[in-house]
């Protein structure tokens, strides 16, 4: 599957430029100074391999990420280790290095945010479908649908206006402490970014744990536990959450295989140096091999996520087991 | 409330009086039971016939306090073992529920939490009313599933409902059911969603472990082929309402309500030509939101002449024609035991 994967963002990244018009020298021609000349924009252009059929350029690409490369830039030639995700010609060093350098910033805010709205969306879901139609229901519904609507800049912008600038709770964007350093500062400066981030979420969580308890409990294997004399609270949690656990599960996986790949939007809000802000400076710069190692980084994430749900799910319901 | 003194009397072990169940919907007011009184004792079995939304599921759930969850308005009363349940409250019945009464499903498939072993929930079962430990009460649920027939109860114990027969299914939640040895046992529609086969296997067990336990056992059927096996009494449900009950060789052998001798010619037989047609009651049970004036039955009863005018001004009353054997007709006796000789019987 990653095969696939890599083959689809290479001839993405790759051919693309080159259906759009752009001829090899033109691309080339980004890497050398503003005096260079025609020819020398050439001559880097074979040196890099631009010239090279496609497969041969792929195969590169490959066996860097298996043995790594070896990168000509001039005089000197740079190795890139493996895994090599590609190489930067712009900045004149290997993307990996720098992707593993803002993952924990990334991986601090998915799992920050999950818990926050896992914790939210599902209780206020639960609640929400014991007591259909009830004021509760509504608002909670109501501020659900906003949620789901709202876009995170706007939403960001907004509580980082009022807690951040007017009522001065929290930080405003841009720090980040490491978890290692200090877990408590860590979390006050993620606090705001997760809450955001949650209230999207969240709001989607809700409505899909409301429409499955509402299912859920009209079953009859829930009348079964209310005739065992079970409290209602065990009824409503073991046996009504526990089943309407499953789809819950299937989103959440790829929620946070998305969320690991970057969440360009939260970080670009609350200015945090994670992957999304770097996929977002690669791009504005077309520093292609960046891009590149970005989306390869974020594919697998999806893809692992995915498998883990896969695994998961015979965990959960044991009709999947063979 | 009456100043009344009321003699000290010995109640049977369960008596339902007067028993009403309404649900506010959008339509209007359903009447799922209205008005419906009986009383059992220990040992014996109560069958309740009628057709599909005649109440005998709903009066069963209301037995067991189930009806609470559903929105459900409730008058009447229920004495179980000298205690009143509709007025107690919700934590003391459900305490009461699955120890001192338990009830069977319809469909086992669906009536067990598919992500459970069948093992987890009859320990689970057991634990609410016994302060044991999860072994104790493991081996609990594995000697249950003995009792109830099934082969390896030490291996299937672990075993996910769905990895049992339907037969098999059955048996498990009459295992879950009887864990606790309930004094009372409500068996909705036990059998319908088995094998015929497997039927009769399901009848013998709740008959043998019922003499095992001595419980009260109430069975729920459309099916009067499982009563006549089963019920010691008979209770005909139409529209809500009781509108025959008595010994079950009095009800079976001398019926004296149109609605029972409609059910009794529904019933296929094998021993008789093919090529006589079974007789079905015409048209369809009533609406419980408007349910038809006087004998809610008289849109469908053949005889509905014979009394005139009062069978659409005036609900018939059970009376007690001898034997305990009541009927809610207002057919006179003699009419009803004419018309059941002469024209029901030789066509039976």
């Amino acid at each position: 599957m990653l095969f696939v994967v890599s083959i689809a963002v290479f001839l993405i990244f790759f051919l693309l430029p080159r259906i759009g018009g752009a001829t090899v020298d033109d691309l080339a021609s980004r890497y050398v100074g503003k005096t260079a000349d025609v020819t020398q924009i050439h001559a880097l252009a074979v040196k890099l391999g631009f010239t090279d059929p496609l497969y041969v350029q792929y195969g590169r690409f490959l066996s860097g990420i298996f043995v790594g490369a070896d990168y000509s830039t001039g005089p000197t030639t740079v190795h890139c280790p493996a895994p090599c995700l590609g190489y930067s010609f712009l900045q004149q060093q290997p993307v990996l290095p720098d992707l593993l350098d803002r993952f924990p910033v990334t991986l601090s805010l998915a799992v920050g945010g999950a818990i926050v709205w896992l914790a939210f969306g599902v209780s206020a879901g639960v609640v929400s479908a014991l007591r259909k139609g009830s004021i509760f229901d509504r608002t909670a519904m109501g501020i659900a649908l906003a949620g789901v609507s709202l876009p995170i800049f706007f939403t960001g912008l907004l509580a980082l206006n009022i807690f951040s600038y007017t009522l001065g709770w929290f930080p405003p964007g841009g720090s980040y402490t490491d978890f290692t350093a200090n877990p408590a500062e860590w979390a006050y400066d993620l606090a705001l970014p997760w809450l955001t981030l949650a209230f999207l979420n969240a709001a989607a969580y809700a409505r899909l744990t409301r429409a499955g308890m509402l299912e859920t409990m009209g079953e009859d294997f829930i009348r079964t536990a209310r005739a065992k004399g079970l409290p209602e609270s065990t009824v409503v949690i073991r046996h009504g959450l526990r089943a309407a656990l499953t789809p819950i599960t299937t989103i959440f996986g790829l929620d946070i295989g998305i969320l690991l790949g970057s969440s360009i939007l939260t970080e670009k809000t609350y200015s945090l140096n994670g992957l999304g802000q770097y996929a977002l400076q690669a791009i504005t710069q077309n520093d292609l091999p960046k891009v590149l190692g970005v989306t390869i980084l974020a594919a697998t994430f999806v893809i692992i996520a995915n498998l883990v749900v896969d695994i998961l799910y015979v965990v959960i319901d044991p009709r999947v087991r063979i | 409330m009456t100043e009344q003194w009321d003699p000290p009397r010995q109640r049977s072990f369960l008596e339902v009086n007067d028993l009403r169940v309404h649900f506010n919907t959008d339509d209007g007011v359903v009447k799922s039971v209205d008005g419906l009184s009986f009383k059992l004792e220990r040992g014996k079995t109560l069958g309740i016939v009628g057709e599909s939304g005649s109440g005998k599921s709903v009066s069963s759930m209301a037995l067991m306090g189930l009806q609470r969850y559903a929105k459900a308005k409730m008058t009447g009363e229920i004495w179980l073992d000298g205690e009143e349940l509709l007025s107690a409250d919700d934590d003391h019945v459900r305490s009461l529920r699955g120890k001192k009464m338990a009830m069977i499903f319809q469909d086992p498939l669906s009536a067990m939490h598919p992500f459970y072993t069948v093992g987890q929930q009859i320990i689970e079962a057991y634990r609410i009313h016994h302060k044991v430990t999860k072994a104790v009460a493991r081996k609990h649920a594995i000697e249950m599933l003995d009792r109830v027939g099934i082969p390896q109860p030490n291996s299937r114990v672990d075993d996910y409902p769905h990895q049992f027969s339907g037969g098999m299914r059955q048996r498990a939640m009459i295992a879950m059911a009887l864990s606790c040895d309930p004094e009372l046992l409500i068996a909705d529609e036990p059998t319908t969603a088995l094998d015929v086969t497997v039927q009769a296997q399901i009848l013998d067990l709740i008959k043998d472990l019922q003499q095992e336990f001595g419980s009260a056992v109430i069975i729920i059927t459309h099916d009067l082929g499982v009563v006549a096996e089963l019920a010691d009494d008979i209770m005909v449900m139409y529209a809500g309402r009781s509108v025959e009950q008595g010994g079950a060789r009095e009800v079976f052998h001398s019926p004296q309500h149109p609605y029972t001798w409609g059910l009794l010619a529904s019933m296929p037989r094998l021993d008789r030509d093919r090529s006589e047609r079974l007789l079905p009651i015409k048209g369809t049970p009533p609406s419980l939101i408007n349910v038809p004036s006087g004998c809610a039955f008289h849109p469908r009863c053949a005889y509905k002449d014979i009394p005139g005018d009062a069978t659409t001004s005036q609900v018939p009353e059970l009376v007690d024609i001898g034997n305990g054997h009541r009927v809610a007709c207002h057919m006179s006796v003699d009419q009803r035991l004419r018309i059941w000789t002469n024209e029901i019987q030789p066509k039976l």
